[in-house]
């Protein structure tokens, strides 16, 4: 790194969050960047274009009050991340600095921000199962390590009481495994702000937590960078240190629109929708940085959240996060309406890689089962449903009367659950055995006999 | 050739400016102090526009860039086969050997082990003349035979020595022909094909094995297939099916812009599949290529191009190879993102005006041709594609099916109904039926094409009949049409479905095939003089044969079992008085 570094005073143009600089010596591309103003405070930036002419600058804190005459210094390196194991129960913003007014983090290391690929030779497939304490999703789509989540909601519904559910009960089974999480907040109101702060607080949950929070007023360019910021400290904890990580990561929307907005300032080609062309390697660029290695003891397993604008599911963010990560949790408003809480549309919802995470010796033999059965049942019943609406219960045979009726036990019994409640696997299981005793035992179809026999309770 | 040596001018993510070299289109580049991989993608002025593979983070203008002179080249040569590669034919657990568990960037490593010594086997002797694409000798490359030969490139000339048998590494020089000095590897760029004598019309189809692909939609030698490949529709399964079974001796997979478990999956698998002709593990065939969605755009770009040349090189020798592209939806987004970088006029939903252009230059590399060297060799291609929200309108479905000749749907439905292989067999079709139906006719039978027929025409009067039913009941359809619904039944469940996994079943040749369709239509052909002479659907359409015949594709047996239940089949219609 230059010993010296040179002060330009040469801005040229401004506009949105970018500053152009000219006549400079040579900078390196994502070089760090400082701009002090003429009232003598300073900026970062990060560069994003770099020729001999011209350099584009784009402004974390945003340009609001940068003149022609801010003077703006080259740091000669891409932006880094100083890790330490102190992170744990710690708040930092949106760009890592600590806001909970404790002391200074001490680094470790410092890392790169952006991270490498991980090699697909090194990865090893994601097994071992997570246990988040809601039914819906341990029972029916389980989370595994080293996988990707997402929950797709929309806006009115609780995903933010979800995700503290989760950041709260998250645990995985076996000895001498330390689990973390990391919670990386990105364009959330003041308000979800204090809630956030009080739940963590409230829970004890901060202690094994590092948490990022990028408010809803902060500029649009840190909103990019934290959830790198979260990753990079993720990927410490994981393979550096061995633990265990969740991240959470709320709202996706919110960065998503952060790109585009930077996108449209940079004066880039749009691609679907106004997102930038390479929305998709970006998010991947996010999504991959989840998964096991071979021969390391750590994981990363990622819950993404975000909010499908107007409810569609093939809006570009939910269509193209559905392309890269390994199933979806989606949340419905019906159920929402019907003060059903946490409202988990099982039907469309999937984890593709349940089954290399349940079963005997991580779950329980009789898990893959039960969950078909309930998938079968409840579709029954809610079809039934529609039928119902037409032609009414009476005209209805006796089996489907109780196909009908597990439908409203399932969502009372099975995804209905308190705020606080943290239902082991086991519980969801007897749970699930429980209601199914309202079924006859011919309906069982998805169910092995001898599960049948050891499970199934006696009426 | 001496290298040209330039300075950086901008630096933009993957896309840098370069002043002070005049390459031509599509050359390497090295660029910075860290020497990054780069091609050529553009020339304005005396401004160099670059494709860099690798992260350009901390680049600086004023950087030195050194231009090879040369294009974007694969080394072909033995250690191909088990090998596992990024876009840009660098091997992956090399890297990881090298730098760890991360790919960072900077990092060369050559395609083909140095290390390896092979044992080589002279074909010509010195005085002999050759000309291009002939072997020069073999190496046995784990179960197959790795021919060695002139490269396209080098004229007719004389053998003026010729290594002896022995082993040698690859960099060893093994012939010299008029002066030229030749050694195991060949070079080849990348982005063009390589030259065969004469393409063939696509008369011989690719035998998979699987029913529902031979019999319904059969895929020539040399031509492409296009597979939706949303994840969870049993894609994963139908390639493995291929890559096991098809008649096809070399695969060539390239993982393009996927997820990183999903790959994790394939490379952990594949070494497990046993091959059924060897009997030795799968990988020993197959070169994978794995460039997943978080690794350098330009790479993933690349990486369709380096597979097709592999493939076509194992063409050469005589092979018949199978590469699977998954994919080429993430391809064309490379593309797409590439060209918004260079801020080019975006065509349809921002893809490149010429995306059309690269899809088909692309498939029409895939051919079934008699090479340089006087044998018949192939390329197939099975392309994945990915429509966003499954929507098949998108430009790079449409333009795909635009080019290739076959279309296998695959199908969440049937896999939520546990049909296998999930091949809808309403959606998809083959264009291949007339060029293929003369080998039909010749190899399986004279009137194999009007079985196949006869067999789709009862699935379309099925799907007729199953609106119908919907909506007044199948008890109202007279009986004629209440056995067409039973002789469906028994197409889908006893021909179309297959289990990938039962060691009798997941292989069905194609005599068998044509022996079981022949049999459901006897079934139907008896069935129907039942009907004329008055007797009861359901007495016909359960006859305790029908039992049989769906047990018999797992009999150990299998062809004497099929034959009996031929006779069990005439007996029991008999019983009934026909």
């Amino acid at each position: 790194m230059a010993k010296v570094t040179k002060e330009y005073k040469t801005v040229s143009q401004i506009a949105g969050p970018l500053i152009f600089v000219k006549k400079t010596e040579p900078v390196g591309y994502q070089e760090m960047v400082a701009v002090r103003l003429s009232d003598g405070s300073v900026r970062r930036g990060q560069v994003l274009d770099s020729s001999d002419d011209l350099v584009v600058v784009q402004i974390f804190e945003g340009t609001t009050g940068i003149d022609r005459s801010a003077s703006v210094r080259f740091l000669g390196e891409a932006m880094k991340m100083p890790v330490s194991r102190d992170m744990l129960g710690r708040v930092l913003s949106g760009a890592g600095e600590p806001i909970d007014g404790g002391a200074p983090i001490v680094p470790e290391k410092e890392l790169g921000i952006e991270g490498a690929a991980i090699n697909p030779w090194a990865r090893d497939s994601p097994a071992d199962f997570i246990e988040t304490g809601i039914s819906t999703i341990d029972g029916m789509n389980t989370l595994v390590r080293g996988q990707k989540l997402p929950i797709f909601s929309a806006s009115g519904l609780p995903h933010n009481d979800i995700a503290l559910q989760i950041a709260r009960q998250a645990k995985v089974r076996g000895e001498n495994e330390e689990f973390a999480v990391v919670f990386i907040a990105m364009g959330i109101t003041n308000e979800e702000k204090q809630m956030f702060m009080k739940e963590f607080e409230r829970t004890g949950a901060l202690k094994s937590a590092v948490v990022f929070l990028n408010l809803a007023d902060d500029p649009a360019v840190e909103r990019i960078v934290t959830p790198r910021l979260g990753l990079t400290t993720a990927e410490y904890m994981a393979f550096e240190l061995g633990m265990q990580v969740l991240v959470i990561m709320t709202d996706v929307t919110n960065y998503c629109e952060a790109l585009r907005q930077v996108s449209a300032a940079r004066e880039e080609v749009p691609g679907r929708r106004g997102y930038p062309g390479y929305m998709y390697t970006d998010l991947a660029q996010l999504y991959e940085r989840a998964g096991r290695i071979k021969d390391k003891k750590g994981s990363i397993t990622q819950i993404p959240i975000l909010s499908m604008p107007g409810d569609d599911i093939t809006h570009p963010i939910p269509d193209l996060s559905g392309y890269i990560t390994e199933g979806q949790i989606v949340l419905s408003r019906e159920l929402h309406r019907n003060g059903i809480y946490p409202p988990v549309n099982v039907s469309s919802s999937l984890s593709r890689l349940m089954n290399s995470g349940i079963g005997k010796g991580k779950t329980r033999d009789d898990h893959k089962a039960v969950s078909d059965q309930l998938y079968a049942a409840y579709a029954e019943g809610k079809d039934l449903r529609g039928l119902v609406a037409i032609v009414g219960k009476d005209s209805l045979s006796e089996k489907d009367r109780k196909y009908l009726d597990f439908a409203d036990l399932f969502e009372d019994r099975i995804v209905r659950q308190g705020h606080d409640e943290d239902r082991s696997i086991e519980q969801t299981l007897d749970i699930s055995w429980d209601i199914l005793t309202e079924l006859d035992e011919d309906q069982l179809t998805r169910i092995d006999r001898k599960y049948i026999e050891k499970y199934l309770p006696k009426k | 050739m001496t290298a040209e040596q330039g300075v950086i001018y901008r630096v933009a993510g993957p896309v840098v400016t370069a002043i002070g070299i005049s390459p031509r289109m599509y050359d390497v580049v090295h660029v910075g102090n860290e020497k990054l991989m780069g091609e050529v993608i553009k020339i304005v002025g005396d401004k160099t526009i670059i494709q860099v593979y690798e992260e350009t983070s901390g680049v600086k203008p004023g950087e030195p860039v050194t231009n090879t002179g040369l294009p974007l080249v694969v080394e072909l040569g033995p250690g191909l086969l088990t090998s596992v590669y990024d876009g840009i034919q660098r091997p992956l657990p090399v890297l990881r050997e090298m730098m760890g568990d991360f790919i960072f960037r900077g990092a060369t490593a050559p395609g083909l082990s140095r290390d390896v010594e092979w044992e080589f086997v002279p074909a010509v002797k010195a005085g002999d003349e050759v000309s291009a694409g002939q072997v020069l000798g073999t190496v046995q490359e784990g179960p197959m035979v790795h021919k060695i030969m002139v490269p396209p490139a080098v004229p007719k000339g004389k053998v003026e020595k010729v290594a002896e048998k022995g082993k040698y590494n690859v960099d060893k020089v093994i012939a010299v022909v008029d002066g030229r000095e030749l050694t195991m590897v060949q070079k080849w760029p990348v982005r063009g094909p390589r030259p065969v004598a004469e393409k063939y019309m696509p008369d011989v189809p690719l035998i998979t094995g699987l029913r529902v692909l031979d019999t319904m939609f059969p895929l020539a030698k040399g031509g492409a297939a296009a597979i939706p490949g949303a994840f969870g529709t049993g894609k994963t399964v139908t390639q493995q099916s291929l890559a096991k079974f098809s008649d096809a001796e070399i695969v060539v997979y390239i993982g393009c812009g996927e997820r990183g478990n999903e790959m994790t999956e394939v490379l952990t698998e594949f070494p497990e599949l046993t091959d059924p002709k060897t009997g030795e593990s799968l990988m020993k065939r197959t070169v994978l290529i794995a460039n997943t969605s978080n690794m350098p755009v330009a790479a993933r770009e690349a990486s369709v191009y380096t597979g097709m040349t592999i493939a076509e090189y194992f063409r050469d020798m005589g092979y018949n190879v199978a590469l699977m592209a998954d994919s080429t939806s993430r391809w064309a987004e490379a593309m797409r993102e590439i060209s918004s970088r260079l801020e080019e006029m975006p065509g349809e939903e921002g893809y490149p005006a010429y995306l059309a252009g690269r899809l088909s230059e692309f498939y029409e590399r895939a051919c079934r041709a008699k090479t340089l060297n006087g044998e018949d060799g192939s390329v197939t291609v099975i392309g994945a594609v990915s429509p966003p929200g499954g929507d098949l309108s998108e430009p790079v479905t449409q333009n795909t099916l635009r080019i290739v000749r076959v279309f296998w749907a695959l199908d969440t439905k049937l896999r939520e109904r546990r049909h296998f292989p999930t091949i809808n067999w309403l959606t998809s079709y083959t264009m291949y039926g007339k060029d293929l139906a003369g080998w039909f006719k010749k190899n399986v039978s004279e009137d194999f094409i009007d079985q196949r027929t006869w067999a789709m025409q009862v699935l379309q009067k099925e799907s007729e009949l199953q609106e119908v039913v919907q909506m007044v009941g199948s008890d109202s359809l007279p009986d004629e049409q209440k056995m067409t619904l039973e002789v469906a039944r028994m197409i889908r469940e006893i021909f179309l479905q297959q289990n990938a996994y039962h060691p009798i079943d997941c292989y069905c040749p194609m005599e068998r095939q044509y022996v079981m369709v022949k049999l459901i239509r006897k079934y139907s052909d008896l069935a129907d003089k039942a009907i004329a002479n008055g007797i009861a659907v359901d007495k016909i359409a359960y006859l305790p044969v029908r039992q049989r015949f769906n047990q018999a594709k797992y009999e150990e047996k299998i062809d004497e079992e099929m034959k009996a239940v031929g006779v069990d089949m005439e007996e029991q219609f008999k019983g009934l008085g026909v």
